[in-house]
């Protein structure tokens, strides 16, 4: 095996073998907890522009199959792991883990203590990292160069309209980066879907009618979205609207609230997160490194609807007079619990009580 | 204030003694609830005559009832003590059914108790397969195809319908008693009869088998709010057909995907609400290998051995968290009290791999039936962690203390072909042997999977562990790259194994791991992965990568040895000294590290000592914590034999022993050395000798003269003990154990056997004073195992003059060995004279006994004078106490219902897996509350008796002929009784005749005393086996049947807690 070397920005370097595509390939370091989904969050197009550190030690148990994706693409920059396993065993599985890693031409390295990584992770917070095959003692800016939010959306997002579905209610996937697990539940719930790119005019959504929007997850801060907030606002304002992840927080820079890096994010399967109506605890699949500031939100529009358990922090929201939902969360899972699928309900009982409003109205 | 604040006082049921299928974990379930709940300033009632436990030391609970787990006495003391409410989810099954039962006779309604966390309701439909089938159709969740059966012609009638293979589980038993696959109408017809016969209530369901399918257990948590959560997920690396006590068991699954992880978890949580759980809750699924198609197979609405193993492989605490539930707590009310700072409303995120595996007592029962099936027959069990399987794999296995630190079983090579097949295909203890020497030999991998029906997964890990001994061997050890060694430390391979491939001594192999700076990591237990930062010392160790374990330097550290897994011989009693130990050590400021890998036990909970390492027990594994801890003493006489075993290895390297020395205990532990000693004090002891060839052997025999008590040397619970009564018999047993044991039995043991009164001191000595907080006497005369004796404190027909040799025997030997700390000493009295059978410098299995009924902290003081405390300074009684004026009667209890082929008859080898206690102001009523329920008139004994104790048996016969019982016996015992002039009915000889006697009509005892005991082909054998699967009260030694049978009825039967027996007044003797 290959030796390689991840070199983090902040002077730690950690050895393991290389695997997958030998490309030195830089990234920011984050960490995700599940013990399940590798596949799932490889693909995941919010992991755009990140070195992902599995923090279970044994990954690649079960192989990549060809229905668990997130997306058609290894969106992740790089993987780090302790030990990969090479042959796999499970009957929906077609190549190995590294087999994938080469063939998408994602660098990974195996055989890191991650558990050892993770604590340096947390030590500080947001560190940048590189996967290199010589460890070397250059290291300017450009060497841990950083694409801006924008590059990242713009390589996940689709460029043009993607039509799914037959349905009869009509749901706008305002994308960013979206994961398919959303685009399935609305399609499950026969709904029939347009996936636009993130930077379509709210005029030119208007013309597809939808009778409701989702705002898709996606990679990056949100706050360098800033030229798309008039256009999330219209949108909510006028049709029944969903946030979820990055969009939960673009909901919430739109109508005036502010966002924040969070110390290491929230990654992995089992956050647990209060529904504030009723009390009750749900275990979350979560992926995001910004969180929406809980006192920017403008409580006389919105009222906050989950909070994390663990660290308090804003996990969903609610418009206090339009049908404006928003979660921080995934509540489409995949990697993780689907225990809050119910919020796809909720949306969609809002959309079909607007469009049964909006009916009426026209017979009136 | 979220819990319901009209609680103030709660009964919690425990589980009674330690059988096959329900053991240890129940006391660590019950410990941690009693202290959760008292922590909410809870008054606790505990109940449970399970004498062992820690959960019956006085600190636990506030009122420890040591009383008979019946309904009846349960009802007094609910009218005595009128609890508010009752737990009877932690008690295991005898816990459950106890709860369910005082719900139905309406006792709890009489007397205002609530039930608290899962309500009656919910246990009825997880328990009654019907009621639980219904709720699961309701659902729409999937089972297979299954339906209750309450008689033989019904069953018969179903078996049509859904066609063979099938499986049968009885209703409402103990670890799955009674079930099994059946794959034919015989086969079917015979298992279903007993199977109805075995269930409470009478109830079996027979179900389509699902065998070959991967097997998956889900814990789920749930509160009153609605709150669900799953601890742990974990897979069976045997597929569905093994009972999940029995199997190999890794935690999280390893082979499921997301998309299957979450379809079983979304399952579980669908199923727990349905049931309305407040607690925790077990679901087992089986899920198809080529397809997502699963099944729930089963459901306990309990905490139970996998939430156990569970709570130690994740670190969330299972038994604590549904404690507060119970009173009303919400998960997210719950503070996690691994991190600190997040709650018990997480799911656990593991980053190492846990594997289980069990301990089977075949190392003792070399004559059961070694087949697993859907019938738990393993005594215990062993976790390990690591980072990658193979590691982990490799520490469980040598964590077993079977004598084997590989996947290499020594003697499985000389299998054929066929037999290792065999071994393969029909899973048994084995198997995972088998499968390393299958693949040793080269056999395909998926001849292998074929046999097995183990995923590919499992065999390829195996595989690679087989193929990295093979790059060992490959190299001479002076040129072998450290590379290479890397490697097999980082697959956790053990030092006894390398130094075998690589010939090399294991000493040396340490050097150079030193030279070439490779050392074991530790890292944390931290229930999150890493993603916080976690409060609590609960580590493992791993040979890669980071240690992160920092070490405190400001106290004095002492480390405790803890004895591994639960088997005969050695049991939860030595966790209970283990535990109280280190509570001693806390007590007295020290900083306590303790070893064990016992994921059931009481001192594997992370709570306990200052920092808990998660280890093997061999010493190699010792040796790495000592020297990372640095610590200052081991303490080596709380962990059974297995850590005396470890005494000679760390004194070697260094590691200061305390208390008794390492030459002191080889003294002990050495027959001729220990002989040698007695001598010189001029104490008497047994003639024996030691013997190592078959000519020494006769010669011996002959000098001693018979009967002669033969055994290996260094055993546990007298493994392999026999008693012959001439050379035949002798040689005979010799033959045996050479098979057996392929070879290695020698040493041999000789000893004349006595057939005089056994009594037992535990003492606790500082080398020069000594306490001896009581002397107990035996029911049985020599010959029966200590364990498997019945016990009786303080001492019925013991005089002064021989406790006063006894005690100044034990003076002696205190003194000039010396002793400091404690020792167990077994006598036998015969013909007034007192002789030495066998000194342990150890604890022992009646230290938590006779600690609780006497209240002397023992093992607080024994670790208090090893740390150089001198006796006098903890007490003014010095010598033999005062005995109490109450009576103490200890019984063992056996699993006999589980073990196949096993024979139970009582002899020098221990076979009990517990025991239990009775208490009482006379005699009779402690014995009351031992004795099984036998009717009261027109008592049926069966009596079979061999020659040489007839005429002994007949005068028990007589007296009981006055009581009216009425007599059958087989041929020879029949015409004795007869030629004496009593009634009684013939039964010949024939296996047949006999059959058809029992089939028929059963007795309500057996006495059947055997010539030899232990050989299949016997009458005796069968004699016994049939009670066994009657349930028919046997007898096998006269003294037990004695003291039984002619107990006198008490004039009342009270309860009191040990408290109250406490304040009874003491008669000094």
């Amino acid at each position: 095996m290959t030796k390689g070397y991840l070199m983090l920005q902040t002077g730690e370097v950690f050895s393991g073998d290389w695997l997958g595509a030998m490309q030195d390939t830089t990234g920011e370091l984050v960490f995700n907890t599940s013990m399940t989904g590798y596949q799932e969050m490889m693909t995941d197009p919010s992991y755009a522009g990140q070195i992902l550190t599995f923090c279970y030690p044994m990954i690649g148990n079960y192989g990549i199959n060809l229905q668990d994706v997130e997306s058609n693409h290894i969106a992740v920059s790089a993987v780090i792991m302790n030990d990969t396993c090479e042959e796999p065993s499970h009957y929906q599985s077609v190549a190995t883990l590294s087999e994938k890693l080469e063939q998408a031409g994602v660098s990974g390295l195996t055989n890191v203590d991650t558990r050892a990584l993770v604590a340096i992770i947390r030590k500080h917070k947001t560190v940048r990292a590189r996967i290199v095959s010589q460890q070397s003692s250059i290291t300017t800016m450009s060497f841990w160069k950083q694409e801006s939010t924008q590059e990242l959306v713009k390589t996940v997002a689709v460029p043009e309209y993607e039509e799914f579905g037959t349905g009869d209610l009509h749901i706008v996937l305002l994308d960013f980066g979206y994961k398919k697990s959303i685009l399935n539940e609305l399609l499950e719930a026969e709904c029939k879907v347009t996936i636009v790119p993130f930077f379509t005019p709210f005029e030119e959504i208007v013309l597809l009618a939808p009778d409701g929007v989702l705002i898709s997850n996606g990679p990056g801060d949100p706050k360098d979205l800033g030229a798309y907030f008039p256009t999330v606002k219209k949108l909510s304002e006028t049709y029944p609207t969903l946030g979820i992840c990055l969009g939960h927080q673009l909901l919430a820079l739109a109508h005036g609230g502010k966002t924040k890096k969070m110390p290491y994010g929230h990654r992995g399967g089992n956050h647990p997160v209060k529904d504030l109506a009723t009390g009750k605890v749900t275990i979350t699949s979560q992926n995001h490194g910004y969180e929406v500031i809980e006192d920017s939100i403008p409580n006389e529009a919105f009222q906050l609807t989950f909070r994390n358990v663990n660290d308090n922090s804003v996990e969903g929201m609610k418009h206090t007079t339009l049908p404006i939902l928003s979660v921080q969360f995934h509540p489409e899972a995949h990697p993780g619990p689907s225990d809050a699928a119910y919020i796809f309900q909720d949306f969609l009982h809002q959309v079909v009580t607007r469009r049964e409003q909006a009916c009426q109205g026209v017979h009136s | 204030m979220p819990r319901r604040t009209q609680l103030k006082k709660v009964l919690v049921i425990g589980s009674g003694p330690i059988v096959i299928g329900q053991a240890a974990e129940f006391d660590y379930a019950g410990t941690q609830a009693c202290l959760a709940l008292k922590e909410e300033g809870i008054e606790v009632i505990l109940v449970n005559n399970n004498p062992a436990t820690i959960m019956t030391d006085k600190n636990i609970a506030d009122h420890v009832y040591m009383e008979p787990l019946e309904l009846e006495i349960l009802e007094k003391i609910i009218a005595k003590e009128k609890p508010d409410g009752v737990i009877g989810t932690l008690g295991g099954q005898t816990g459950l059914n106890l709860t369910v039962q005082l719900f139905e006779k309406g006792i709890l309604d009489q007397y205002g108790v609530q039930v608290l966390g899962t309500p009656v309701k919910a246990i009825q439909n997880g328990e009654d397969r019907n009621l639980f089938r219904n709720l699961m159709l309701d659902i729409d969740e999937p089972i297979p195809e299954s339906r209750i059966i309450k008689n033989l012609e019904e069953g018969l009638a179903f078996i049509q319908t859904i066609g063979f293979p099938v499986i049968l589980r009885p209703a409402y038993t103990l670890g799955g008693e009674g079930g099994g696959f059946a794959h034919n109408e015989s086969e079917f017809a015979e298992l279903l009869v007993k199977a109805l016969s075995l269930s409470p209530i009478n109830q079996v369901l027979v179900e389509k088998s699902i065998k070959g399918w991967k097997e998956v257990e889900y814990e789920v948590m749930r509160d009153k709010n609605d709150t669900c959560i799953i601890v742990c997920n974990m897979e069976n690396m045997d597929p569905v057909g093994v009972h999940t006590g029995d199997s190999i068991v890794v935690a999280p699954s390893q082979t499921l995907n997301d998309v299957q992880y979450q379809l079983l978890r979304t399952a579980s949580l669908k199923v727990i609400r349905e049931l309305g759980v407040v607690g925790g809750c077990n679901i087992q699924f089986a899920i198809h290998p080529a397809s997502n198609e699963y099944r729930i197979i089963e459901v306990n609405p309990r905490v139970s051995r996998s939430s156990a193993l569970a709570s130690k492989a994740t670190g969330y605490p299972i038994a604590r968290i549904a404690a507060k539930c119970a009173v009303g707590f919400n998960l997210d009310e719950i503070l996690n009290p691994i991190t600190g700072n997040t709650y018990a409303s997480f799911e656990p995120a593991l980053d190492y791999i846990v594997v289980k595996l069990p301990r089977f007592p075949f190392d003792k029962f070399t004559e059961a039936d070694r087949t697993l099936g859907t019938q738990m027959k393993a005594t215990g069990e062993v976790m390990a962690i690591d980072r990658t399987f193979e590691g982990a794999l490799n520490k469980a296995i040598r964590s077993l203390e079977l004598n084997v630190n590989s996947l290499h079983w020594p003697g499985l090579e000389k299998k054929t072909e066929d037999e290792l097949e065999q071994l393969l295909h029909v899973p048994n203890d084995l198997r995972l042997f088998a499968i390393g020497e299958a693949l040793n030999r080269g056999m395909d991998i998926d001849k292998v999977m074929s046999l097995t029906e183990i995923d590919y997964w499992f065999i390829r890990k195996l595989q690679r562990m087989i193929e990295q001994e093979e790059t060992l061997v490959s190299y001479q050890w002076s040129d072998i790259p450290s590379e290479v060694l890397r490697q097999a430390k980082r697959f956790n391979c053990s030092d006894e194994r390398i130094s075998e491939l690589t010939v090399i001594s294991t000493k040396d192999l340490r050097k150079k791991y030193k030279e070439i700076s490779l050392q074991p990591a530790y890292k944390l237990v931290d229930t999150c992965a890493g993603e916080f930062d976690a409060i609590t010392p609960y580590y493992y160790s791993t040979w890669h990568g980071v240690d992160e374990v920092e070490t405190q330097n400001e106290k004095k550290k002492i480390l405790v040895l803890g004895s591994g897994p639960i088997r005969i011989g050695q049991g939860i009693e030595f966790d209970y000294c283990a535990v109280q130990a280190t509570m001693a050590l806390k007590e007295l400021g020290y900083e306590t590290i303790v070893m064990n890998n016992n994921p059931e036990t009481v001192s594997t909970d992370y709570s306990l000592a200052d920092s808990l390492y998660f280890e093997p027990l061999a010493l190699e594994d010792v040796l790495a914590v000592i020297h990372k801890e640095k610590v200052d003493g081991v303490l080596v006489q709380f962990g059974g034999q297995t850590a005396i075993n470890l005494v000679e290895g760390l004194v070697e390297e260094g590691v200061p022993i305390l208390g008794t020395t390492a030459d002191a205990i080889n003294k002990m532990e050495d027959r001729d050395a220990f002989y040698q000693l007695l001598d010189e004090l001029e104490i008497s002891h047994i003639v024996g000798k030691v013997v190592s060839h078959y000519e020494e052997l006769k010669h011996s025999a002959k000098e001693i003269g018979f009967p002669i008590l033969i055994r290996p040397s260094y055993v546990i619970g007298g493994q392999s003990m026999f008693v012959s009564y001439n050379e035949s018999e002798l040689l005979h047993y010799v033959e045996r154990i050479e098979a057996d044991s392929n070879g290695q039995c020698w040493p041999l043991l000789l000893d004349s056997y006595l057939p005089g009164l056994e009594c037992e001191v535990d003492v606790i000595s500082d080398g020069e004073d000594i306490v001896i907080p009581g002397i107990y006497e035996h029911v049985e005369k020599a010959g029966v195992h200590s364990g498997d004796s019945m016990m009786l404190f303080p001492s019925v027909t013991l005089t002064t003059s021989i406790k006063e040799k006894i005690t100044k025997i034990i003076q002696g030997i205190c003194r000039k060995v010396p002793i400091i700390g404690v020792m167990n000493v077994q006598f036998i009295v015969y013909q007034e004279d007192v002789f030495v059978i066998e000194v342990n410098p150890r604890s022992s299995r009646t230290i938590p006994i006779i600690s609780k009924v006497t209240d002397v902290p023992i093992v607080d003081w024994a670790v208090q004078v090893q740390l150089g405390k001198r006796l006098a300074s903890l007490t003014n009684e010095l010598n033999v106490m005062r005995e109490p004026s109450y009576f103490t009667i200890k019984a063992p209890v056996f699993s006999d219902g589980k073990l196949k082929g096993v024979d139970h008859v009582l002899g020098p080898e221990m076979k009990s897996t517990g025991e239990i206690i009775g208490l009482g102001e006379s005699l009779e009523e402690a014995m009351n509350k031992i004795r099984p329920h036998l009717p009261s008139e027109n008592l049926k004994i069966f009596v079979s008796i061999a020659d040489r104790f007839k005429k002994e048996a007949l005068e028990l016969i007589k007296q009981l002929a006055n009581k009216n019982v009425r007599f059958i016996a087989t041929e020879g015992t029949a015409n004795y009784i007869k030629a004496a002039g009593l009634d009684v009915i013939k039964v010949t000889n024939e296996k047949c005749s006999i059959e058809a006697y029992w089939t028929t009509q059963q007795p309500d005892v057996l006495i059947n005393i055997p010539s030899r005991g232990r050989e299949r082909d016997r009458k005796g054998f069968y004699l016994r086996e049939l009670a066994t699967r009657y349930s028919v009260t046997c007898f096998t030694s006269l003294d037990t049947a004695r003291a039984i049978l002619l107990a006198e009825e008490p004039d009342h039967i009270d309860v009191c807690s040990l408290t109250e027996y406490m304040t009874k007044e003491m008669v000094k003797k």
